[in-house]
């Protein structure tokens, strides 16, 4: 079968002019430019929630047509909500390697839907804020995004649209288990809620291990940058909770924010006392990896993770301007392997990926002024 | 000893050995070193014991019936080995096996979040009509008229609230 819609939007559908995976990346999103001081610590919120058609087999036991079906039935719903009034629609199978890397680096879609067969799709709004994966482990993975730390206004908006979803699907629920998702452990309100953390003052000090146990003994899990399995690289971490069901979604997220205003406590004082103590050894990484993103000629992506991430602390120390601090949000993105390749539109072996990262590095950190502190003793 | 235990999550040999009693049942868990560490087995207070009581309640001694959902065909050994259910009806078919599970996996057994509301009334006035309509043919067939006149008021009334006909 099929499927009926068209894979990449051709544009005849739409007055103005179509989006395209080339011209998101282009376009300023909530991810890469919604930065700011209140931004510091929390880079950005994000509330998924998993549905599922009452009719239909999960996607993974689901023969292809089946899935085709739910693609279609799904797609149609999303597309037609107010939110997606601008968006970009794709089936999973057609893109190339390259945009489907792009669009997990960019947290739009995971690495599970990336590799998985027929019958997936995604539609993604203008600014990356609100995307659908269908046909992923559930036959709906809604997720709104919102840079900085707002749990609340993120699960308004994904509220909101997840009822214009319902007007249209008829969601497996059930009064006793709540929404019915694939797999038990999202059952309930099937909701993740989660939030990007930049914690270098802890890594530094060497607390995060034991930030991350107590964050456990409360019901809520720390992971690197990208998920499951993924390491925290440039002192990134994904705060989100363990438990779907028992709770509403309101407690939950209330929940989920007081252990993220203690872990930036936290943060704060270990930044704190750092500074107290060991600034000296403080402003010297920093100003090493400023001179090194200045001028290396070989960086890996960890490794340029780990220096921006402490540049991004010298923004919040008040070492560089502000306004960098965006310039280094963008950075992390686009500086991963994906990103790095697709600019260069085409496969790249990783020797000469780091040389092409070093090289991208040196260019935007060119006419970066010299840390404050530094330029104060010249 | 017969042949010494594999590790669940990978070949290597088994080194850490889980039992846990759950409702008069032995579940088991059997781990090398490094994935027991990996999965904090080691700190009993860690979450991550959640998981593994999942692939344990899939290791039950004693073989029970093979329940398959009527749905889907989805059965207790699919279970086992994916790790997820084959479709919204399984909830319902594996019931026995799950409400251990979730008890150890979650806050608590009973959903206290979001209801869809739109769709439950969508459905509740699918099945109001439904019934509401196998009466009027009942009583057509039975020539009772006037059940047959206050049915069909029943409906078109049912729908008139409603704004506009159920799609399903």
């Amino acid at each position: 079968m099929k499927s009926a819609k068209p894979n990449k939007p051709t544009g005849k559908s739409r007055r103005v002019k179509p989006i395209t995976i080339s011209s998101m990346i282009d376009t300023p999103s909530e991810l890469t430019d919604g930065s700011s001081s209140k931004t510091a610590i929390v880079l950005m919120t994000r509330i998924r929630l998993a549905r599922n058609l009452a009719t239909m087999p999960f996607p993974g036991w689901a023969q292809p047509a089946q899935r085709e079906e739910s693609l279609d039935i799904c797609r149609a719903a999303v597309v037609s909500a107010p939110q997606m009034k601008r968006s970009l629609s794709i089936n999973v199978a057609e893109l190339s390697e390259l945009e489907k890397q792009i669009l997990v680096e960019r947290h739009l879609i995971s690495r599970e839907l990336s590799t998985s067969k027929g019958g997936s799709g995604a539609v993604i709004n203008h600014n990356q804020a609100v995307s659908v994966m269908i046909n992923e482990e559930d036959h709906l993975r809604i997720q709104v995004l919102r840079s900085g730390f707002q749990l609340k206004k993120a699960w308004n908006a994904i509220n909101d649209f997840d009822s214009v979803l319902e007007e249209q699907l008829d969601y497996a629920f059930s009064s006793h288990h709540g929404y019915l998702t694939a797999c038990p452990t999202n059952l309930g309100t099937a909701m993740r809620a989660s939030a990007m953390m930049h914690l270098p003052a802890l890594v530094i000090v060497g607390q995060m291990e034991k930030v991350a146990r107590a964050v456990n003994q409360l019901g809520m899990v720390v992971r690197g940058q990208f998920g499951e399995g993924s390491e925290a690289s440039g002192s990134i971490f994904q705060i989100s909770n363990q438990t779907t069901l028992g709770e509403a979604e309101p407690a939950i997220i209330k929940r989920l924010g007081s252990v993220l205003s203690t872990i930036v406590e936290h943060e704060k004082n270990a930044r704190a006392k750092l500074l107290e103590t060991d600034s000296g050894k403080l402003l010297d990484k920093i100003g090493r990896a400023f001179g090194i993103l200045q001028n290396s000629h070989i960086l890996n992506s960890n490794e340029a993770m780990n220096l921006l991430s402490l540049v991004r602390l010298g923004v919040d120390l008040g070492l560089f301007p502000e306004e960098k601090r965006s310039q280094v949000d963008r950075l992390f993105i686009e500086t991963q392997p994906g990103h790095l390749q697709y600019a260069q539109k085409g496969i790249i072996e990783p020797e000469k990926r780091d040389l092409l990262r070093a090289s991208c590095l040196r260019s935007e950190f060119a006419n970066f002024e010299k840390p404050a502190s530094i330029t104060d003793k010249n | 000893m017969a042949n010494p235990l594999k590790c669940d999550l990978c070949d290597n040999s088994a080194t850490v050995h889980l039992t846990q009693i759950v409702n008069s049942k032995v579940h088991k868990v059997d781990l090398c070193e490094s994935c027991a560490q990996a999965k904090g087995v080691t700190d009993p207070s860690g979450f991550s014991l959640s998981d593994l009581l999942l692939k344990a309640s899939l290791n039950p001694e004693q073989t029970e019936t093979a329940v398959t959902c009527e749905q889907c065909g989805f059965t207790q050994q699919d279970f086992k080995k994916h790790g997820r259910f084959g479709c919204p009806h399984c909830y319902e078919a594996f019931t026995g096996v799950i409400s251990t599970m979730l008890d150890t996996m979650h806050n608590g057994t009973t959903h206290t979040g979001k209801v869809p509301q739109r769709a439950l009334a969508r459905k509740t006035l699918y099945d109001r009509l439904t019934q509401l309509e196998d009466e009027l043919s009942e009583a057509i067939k039975t020539e009772r008229y006037e059940d047959a006149a206050r049915c069909r008021d029943e409906i078109s009334q049912a729908k008139q609230t409603h704004g506009q006909e159920p799609t399903r």
